[in-house]
């Protein structure tokens, strides 16, 4: 394999195959908890969002191949002042937003 | 006969496509942040039904099923793409990318009944804040879907004309990231608006 172009990437199938074994799995158990009703709400809520956050992890690593050791430096960067904008933007609207309709209520 | 084993690139095309990719991968964090955006405006308005319909009366956790299972079928299947193209196995990568169009169409179809479906029982984006934030953001997924089946059906030409060249491998490493980027979306939709929607 002499290709010097870091494109195409080697790609083997096992990480895919990985990445879909997970990804049902984090799939389905929220899905079941919805369906069966088996957790109280809030807990229920606060799975989802625990296991969706896996979920974004798995798809990040075996699907996009996103790895600390050999993904380029500059492309990590920029996911984690991505990451940093939605935390701030979504985390600060629903903040103002919600703080406003509680006192919008009294 | 052109495979990917064979096929020689300069040093100064693999920096220029090096630097297509970052640049692309740009352009996907900042379209994650539109969608964030999109999310900050489903959950303060998802509470205002305006009298309308509510989450539950509109959403189905089957269909969202659906709809999830074959997003994620078809980002594997364009894995597979992925692998027959390191391979350099040209028909194996035309068979792979035509399969993954069809899961993704087979996605936009049950979305558009999902969406002409409510539209038809009064449940359109102008009923409530909380459908118009709504299918303004499943909206644009679908939207985006839309494109990369279209960018889908090009590289399938491309792959058909040209064979396995270093560009078209290189846009075709670029829809992978675009493509498995949109299921990520996906994932986020499905437990921030159908699953809470339901429970």
């Amino acid at each position: 394999m002499e290709l010097k172009s870091g494109i195409p990437v080697e790609r083997t199938l096992k990480p895919y195959l990985i990445g879909l074994m997970l990804a049902v799995i984090l799939t389905a158990i929220p899905f079941g908890l919805v369906a069966t009703g088996a957790l109280p709400r809030e807990t229920a809520l606060v799975a989802i969002a625990a296991l969706a956050l896996v979920q974004i992890l798995v798809h990040l690593r075996f699907f996009l191949h996103i790895d600390l050791k050999t993904a380029p430096r500059e492309n990590l960067v920029a996911l984690a002042f991505a990451a940093v904008l939605i935390c701030i933007m979504v985390g600060g609207s629903l903040w103002i937003m919600f703080d406003l309709y509680h006192r919008m209520m009294v | 006969m052109s495979s990917a084993a064979t096929m020689s690139v300069s040093t100064r095309d693999t920096e220029r496509y090096e630097e297509k990719d970052f640049g692309f991968w740009l352009y996907l964090m900042s379209d994650a942040v539109i969608f964030a955006c999109l999310f900050a405006t489903y959950l303060v308005m998802v509470g205002n039904a305006a009298g309308g319909p509510v989450p539950k009366d509109v959403f189905s956790l089957n269909r969202a099923a659906a709809e999830t299972a074959l997003l994620l079928l078809s980002s594997t299947t364009f894995g597979i793409a992925a692998v027959s193209l390191w391979a350099g196995d040209r028909s194996k990568v035309l068979l792979w990318l035509a399969i993954t169009f069809l899961l993704g169409a087979g996605f936009i179809a049950l979305e558009f009944s999902e969406f002409s479906g409510m539209i038809a029982k009064g449940a359109g984006p102008d009923r409530s804040g909380f459908l118009s934030a709504f299918f303004t953001l499943v909206g644009t997924h679908g939207l985006h879907v839309s494109v990369g089946l279209v960018w889908i059906l090009v590289m399938i030409g491309q792959v058909f004309a040209k064979g396995l060249t270093a560009p078209v491998a290189s846009r075709l490493m670029r829809l992978g990231l675009f493509w498995h980027f949109l299921d990520i979306i996906w994932v986020v939709i499905f437990s921030v608006v159908y699953l809470p929607g339901l429970l």
